[in-house]
């Protein structure tokens, strides 16, 4: 019990950061109707650039952070200005490919530059695991909740006080409506991805530090989207459901699986299986719109 | 018009028959006869290396078809091809190992137990369309790829499977000199087959499906059926290429069948041409030749500065595996209709010349 106990908290931890990937996915596809699959790539590029800047550069991690902050800003808008730009009313299959192209080559790179195996992050707080009520948890994924919750806190104050996250509703909502008010649409797109390539990045930092950084991470961009299928693929609520629902689901079905059915490898599967039986059962997810066309 | 040497520089066809003839002049049917022939003298030049690739843009070749098929006929999207792949592959190993059934027949065996495996999937594939159907098939490819990892009994697991080279009365295509032929007949009949598809009421269905599904279904065209049948169909293409693969490298490893696989078929087809059949085979071309080129081209730097700071010998796999993205990528940016597109305009050129305007 105490096991099945302790795997719900990891889920529950594991699904935030999933929850905060997936609303970064939504927050593009919300603005700019492109399905990213090059979001793990987010994560993957945050985590190494801070690995980089905390061993090369030996920088303190509350300088070294910031930088890859900043860094990823930058380099979300040059991504969007220089390769998704041109993209703009091509037919869907290519979008989707052009991302899927530029997966392949930032896992590449990524692999080129920093080599195939994972890498430590240099301890960051001096107690590695803390005890909360008699459950043994890493330091680093109390620290990971409690960003994640503020990361979801200040979505939400963005998009509904700030003058930039109402702008970016107004585009998502209907784009000549927006430009016709002064939204400048290429603008939002462009900050879309900025923050989503950021906030990405705080989550592949997070997991870097507890599990090390390899490639690996950029599966987290793959389990996102079990997570925005069952929230709604354009409702960042849904996305932070479903990402604690995928993030519990796939620590009990590794329970399960490890008491009973002896499967391997549920930890992996198990949320395809629910992708699948969502797109027949509820293709719009539980907090989406319904304007997917029926056949 | 059939009768003709070359093509007339206007539009002068009378009946539809001449419109979707395969070759529109003698000339092009000859060429095409006359390239089979040279391909059939090529194990007599060819050594091994160069024989070798020719027979993978053959197997390919056949399995990016049945893609092309489903995503640039019908416009549907399938991110999990190589596991249709993967899974003829194990198929015809597991029916020869296990049942006994000479290659020969569990080649096109295997192709007919990956359509099933195709229909099941296409089942809910034919609901869902554009981004979700992506999304659906890639959880397929991860479904099936964790089943070539789990089912022993079919696939052998992590160890892998063995597959008898293909022998017909007694003589074993053992040998990439004698197993060209064998890809070289298979491709040429599929080639053929799906040519000659696109001729067809279904495949005409296919089209209007692509093109408009509200009109195609107004028509009366079953959008769930030719959806469907057209998972099946490039499911089909997909287990007999990789029974072939099976038959020639005569051994299946689980691992081989990623995602990564998956999309070199895409980028086959986008840099074909999306919905072209000769497309298909020039973007196989393109993309199994693409690491020779990234071999050539290391090879020309080796020894000068950039050759030290970038340490390419080290990493050849990753440039290769970088030169697959960038590609795709910059095809969709510069040349979204592919090679096909390219020589189509190239044709015209030489129709029209030196009157081109």
């Amino acid at each position: 019990m105490t096991l099945l106990f302790q795997l719900l908290v990891n889920g529950l931890i594991v699904g935030a950061l999933y929850g905060v990937v997936a609303m970064s996915f939504v927050l593009i596809y919300k603005a700019s109707r492109i399905v990213n699959f090059a979001q793990g790539e987010f994560l993957l590029i945050g985590a190494w650039t801070c690995w980089w800047l905390l061993t090369s550069w030996q920088l303190p991690f509350w300088i070294g952070f910031p930088i890859t902050l900043v860094f990823m800003l930058v380099f979300g808008i040059v991504l969007q200005v220089v390769v998704l730009r041109p993209m703009i009313g091509e037919p869907i299959i290519s979008v989707i490919m052009v991302t899927i192209g530029l997966s392949i080559v930032f896992q590449a790179a990524m692999k080129w530059m920093f080599g195939v195996f994972a890498k430590p992050f240099p301890p960051i707080f001096a107690h590695a695991t803390m005890d909360i009520f008699g459950l043994q948890v890493q330091t680093v994924y109390v620290v990971s909740l409690g960003i994640s919750i503020l990361i979801m806190a200040g979505f939400g104050w963005f998009f509904k006080y700030s003058r930039l996250g109402l702008a970016m509703r107004a585009t998502a909502f209907d784009q000549q409506v927006a430009q016709s008010l002064g939204i400048s649409v290429r603008q939002m797109f462009a900050m879309s991805w900025a923050i989503s390539a950021m906030v990405s990045a705080v989550a592949g930092v997070t997991v870097g530090v507890v599990n090390g950084v390899s490639s690996a991470l950029s599966f987290f961009g793959i389990k996102v989207f079990p997570a925005v299928i069952l929230g709604g693929l354009d409702s960042v609520i849904g996305a932070v459901v479903g990402g604690l629902i995928v993030g519990v689901l796939e620590n009990v079905a590794h329970y399960l699986d490890s008491q009973w059915l002896n499967w391997g490898n549920m930890y992996e599967i198990a949320p395809f299986y629910v992708l699948i039986a969502i797109l027949m059962i509820k293709p719009y997810g539980l907090f989406g719109t319904k304007d997917i066309e029926r056949v | 018009m059939a009768n003709v040497s070359i093509i007339p520089s206007g539009d002068f066809k009378t009946s539809y028959g001449t419109d979707t003839t395969i070759f529109p002049t003698r000339t092009s049917r000859n060429f095409a006869i006359l390239g089979v022939v040279l391909l059939l003298a090529c194990p007599a030049f060819m050594d091994r290396y160069w024989l070798s690739l020719l027979i993978q843009i053959g197997y390919l070749g056949i399995a990016a078809l049945g893609l092309n098929i489903l995503v640039g006929f019908t416009g549907q999207i399938s991110i999990g091809h190589s596991a249709f792949f993967g899974f003829g592959a194990f198929a015809s190993a597991w029916l020869n190992n296990r049942w006994g059934v000479p290659v020969a027949l569990a080649i096109p065996l295997a192709g007919v137990l990956t359509t099933g495996v195709g229909l099941i999937f296409g089942v809910p594939a034919a609901r869902l369309k554009g981004l979700y159907l992506a999304i659906a098939t890639l959880a397929a490819q991860y479904i099936l790829q964790d089943f070539f990892g789990r089912a022993d009994w079919f696939t052998g697991g992590s160890a892998g499977t063995i597959a008898e080279p293909l022998t017909v009365f007694g003589f074993a295509f053992d040998t990439d000199e004698r197993y060209f032929y064998v890809v070289l007949v298979a491709m040429v009949v599929m080639y053929i087959l799906g040519t000659n598809l696109m001729r067809t009421r279904d495949g005409r269905a296919l089209v209007a499906v692509r093109d408009h599904y509200l009109s195609a279904e107004i028509m009366g065209i079953n959008l769930t059926k030719y959806r469907t049948m057209s998972f099946g169909i490039s499911a089909f293409y997909a287990g007999i290429g990789g029974a072939l693969y099976a038959h020639y490298l005569q051994f299946v490893s689980v691992e081989n069948f990623t995602i990564l696989f998956s999309i070199q078929f895409l980028g086959m087809i986008i840099i074909g041409g999306l919905g072209s059949i000769m497309g298909t085979l020039m973007g196989t071309a393109f993309m199994v030749l693409l690491p020779e080129l990234m071999q050539a081209l290391s090879k020309m730097v080796s020894g000068t500065a950039i050759d030290v700071a970038l340490n390419l010998r080290e990493n050849i796999a990753f440039l290769r595996e970088m030169s697959v993205g960038i590609v795709i990528i910059l095809f969709l940016v510069f040349e979204p209709d592919g090679l096909a597109h390219r020589w189509k305009q190239i044709k015209a050129y030489w129709k029209l010349y030196p009157f081109s305007h």
